[in-house]
């Protein structure tokens, strides 16, 4: 339980479910071999990383950022430009995060002590401006960043594609750069879950849940609410640029579109609430459904469409338009802030503890 | 306390004009720079027609917040919605917008306007019966719920338009522009200042001279108070609310024909920009709101003309330069 930092899931269903979830992730290349499946899986270790900081942000301080995808962008650019302009080496590499990091954490403690002086809801205001500016500003300055384009680059040696680890193969699958690029995804980011799960139940953590339910008691106790909602901000802000360098180096591109597109935001928001907020769990329960959603909803929605427009219903084949896969996942956002605030943990726990 | 203290009038209020100056020491900084007196001119001109339609969305916004402490994150929608509903009314009536004839121009846009008020307005008491209701007076899930909305509705949008962008062109007689000496003030920033100055005219007398406008402004200073005194401000926060949608509906309608174009997406690209502005002024002021909307438009055309690409990150410094100066905005309300 150390490892768990003494806080495992509650519930028999809630364990088995994040059991099957590590284990298929752990797996991941000889259970489902191809290109495909691998990258599905990979993805969600990110998404797992992403949502696990923004609860950080969500559930535990009960604050809304909109700026995690800035970060998350910044990490991406980060590891990205570095390969890019200094060529593939593990230096060019750290040289990369660490240059995002100190980035990342100017940017939040500059937002946070701007905005949380006054009013929480400054920080969701503020959060969305700059990480609009910063994300048209990304693009423009193409000579930097490759603009819309974005920037390919190579990876080092021992993550390339043709790298072989050993000669041969384990299990039917070859051990190159691949299978090593994902273990170190992996890797990283059960690494950095486990040290967030450690950041959430600390006192530091309990602190942030006593400002989330009621600040000026909080305040009155002695605890500065300034200082700890910044540190919070800052701390998920370094998840986030940790999953986006690792999201570049998988990768091996970074682009608008794979690092700073407002649809990521709202990806790792659907995550963290259908998943459960302040149930750190609930990332990676959230992170797997939405990724299995997004790459497997598009073919449902199409069959439903093309069936729509066969029986003569122009609305309704607009409505389940592949490409109108978040309007779905928009409604199941709602509807949970709605009816289930504590997500598919919440649901499971509720289950479980009724039947005892 | 003597008797004769209570006949006294109460203490005014000092007025504080120094936000006032803002946009006024921002075109004096920028001048030089800029150098031509004449673009000057087109630039200032520009930025005030864009503020003006930024303050016709952004207003409803910042006394929504004010009342109810309601910030609506689905706010974009209700400008996309007003952009496509002038798309559908200048569709079929093609030949009053080609006609060079004003009146005819003028009832065109003033169709639109109206189809876009009553339209958006309606779809206002939709989304807060349906989306607001269930979260009231609970920040968290009414941040998350309205930011569900705005995406449903923004897919919606899509769904029932199409995913392309819709050319949108002015009535005949709008296009062009007016010369003064050598600076072009295009006619249609000219009809949109002038939309903006009869929104904001109505919204001032609406606030200031009317009994629910008192009502309004009470709420957004005490709400508890105005409930205590007999005031139903649930029911009164619901037409603030629709006639914010109408609001932005209307800004809707003049940014898609400022840009000549119309697309779903352009609403959360505003909405940015409001929260700028509605930061800016101060939560829940309607005066800090317009100066706010008049210094964002301006340094966006000063800025887009010296350094195209710094225009959004100027606005960022404005931002974080009244922050500093002022937290709570240039004029902050009641207690927030």
């Amino acid at each position: 339980m150390m490892i768990l930092s003494g806080s495992p899931p509650r519930g028999r269903a809630l364990q088995a479910l994040i059991v099957v979830v590590v284990l298929a992730l752990a797996l991941a290349p000889f259970l489902f071999p191809g290109a495909k499946p691998l990258n599905v899986a990979a993805k969600v270790c990110i998404y797992v990383l992403l949502g696990a900081s923004y609860d950080l942000l969500l559930g535990y301080a009960g604050m809304v950022s909109f700026a995690h995808v800035m970060f998350f962008g910044v990490g991406s650019y980060g590891v990205g430009l570095a390969l890019y302009g200094l060529g593939p080496s593990w230096g060019a590499a750290a040289l990369g995060l660490a240059a995002a990091l100190g980035v990342s954490t100017v940017l939040a403690l500059a937002i946070g002590l701007l905005s949380l002086r006054v009013q929480a809801i400054f920080f969701t205001m503020v959060t969305l401006a700059v990480s609009y500016a910063f994300g048209v500003l990304a693009s423009q300055l193409d000579w930097l960043t490759g603009g819309e384009d974005g920037r390919s680059f190579r990876v080092p040696e021992a993550l390339q594609p043709g790298f072989k680890l050993i000669n041969g193969e384990a299990f039917g699958v070859a051990l190159n750069g691949r299978l090593v690029s994902y273990y170190l995804v992996f890797a990283a980011c059960a690494a950095l879950f486990l040290a967030l799960l450690r950041v959430v139940n600390s006192p530091f953590g309990r602190v942030l849940e006593a400002i989330r339910e009621n600040p000026l008691r909080a305040e009155a106790l002695g605890y500065r609410i300034v200082f700890h909602r910044t540190l919070a901000t800052c701390l998920a802000a370094a998840g986030a640029t940790a999953a986006g360098a690792l999201n570049a180096l998988w990768l091996r591109y970074v682009g608008p579109d794979t690092a700073l597109a407002g649809s990521i935001q709202i990806a790792v928001l659907v995550v963290v609430v259908i998943g459960g907020m302040g149930t750190l769990y609930g990332a990676v329960l959230g992170a797997a459904l939405f990724v299995v959603a997004q790459n497997y909803l598009q073919a449902l929605l199409g069959a439903l469409s093309t069936g729509a427009a066969d029986a003569g219903l122009p609305l309704l084949t607009g409505v389940f338009h592949p490409d109108r896969w978040l309007l779905w996942l928009g409604l199941l956002f709602v509807l949970a802030v709605y009816f289930a605030p504590a997500g598919l943990v919440g649901a499971l726990r509720s289950k479980d503890e009724a039947a005892q | 306390m003597t008797a004769s203290d209570f006949g006294a009038a109460l203490p005014r209020p000092r007025r504080d004009f120094l936000p006032v100056l803002a946009p006024l020491i921002v075109a004096a900084i920028a001048a030089p720079f800029i150098g031509s007196a004449s673009s000057f001119l087109t630039l200032t001109a520009a930025g005030v027609a864009m503020g003006m339609m930024i303050f016709t969305m952004a207003s409803g916004l910042t006394l929504a917040f004010g009342m109810m402490d309601v910030l609506n994150f689905g706010h974009g929608a209700f400008i996309s919605l007003g952009a496509y509903v002038a798309a559908l009314v200048f569709a079929p009536l093609a030949s009053w917008a080609q006609a060079d004839s004003w009146p005819l121009n003028l009832a065109l846009l003033a169709l639109a306007l109206a189809a876009a008020v009553i339209v958006c307005g309606l779809f206002g008491l939709v989304f807060e019966r349906l989306v607001i209701v269930p979260v009231y007076g609970q920040h968290l899930k009414q941040i998350l719920a309205t930011i569900g909305g705005s995406i449903v509705a923004e897919q919606l949008l899509y769904a029932l338009f199409g995913p392309d962008v819709i050319a949108l062109a002015p009535p005949a007689s709008f296009r062009g522009s007016f010369l003064i000496g050598d600076a072009a003030i295009e006619k249609y920033r000219v009809v949109a200042t002038l939309v903006g100055l009869v929104v904001f005219v109505g919204l001032t007398l609406a606030l200031n001279r009317t009994k629910i406008g008192l009502l309004i402004r009470a709420g957004v200073q005490d709400r508890e108070m105005v409930e205590a005194l007999g005031y139903r401000i649930d029911r009164l926060f619901v037409g603030v609310f629709m006639a914010g949608a109408a609001l932005a509906g209307i800004g809707g309608v003049l940014w898609a024909l400022y840009r000549q174009q119309v697309h779903a997406s352009m609403g959360g690209e505003l909405l940015v920009l409001c929260f700028i502005v509605i930061i800016i002024g101060g939560l829940g002021s309607v005066g800090g709101c317009f100066i706010g909307a008049i210094l964002v438009a301006l340094i966006d055309n000063y800025a887009g003309f010296l350094a195209p690409k710094l225009a959004l990150v100027a606005n960022i410094g404005l931002m974080v330069g009244v922050l500093l100066w002022r937290p709570r905005g240039l004029y902050p309300v009641g207690g927030r």
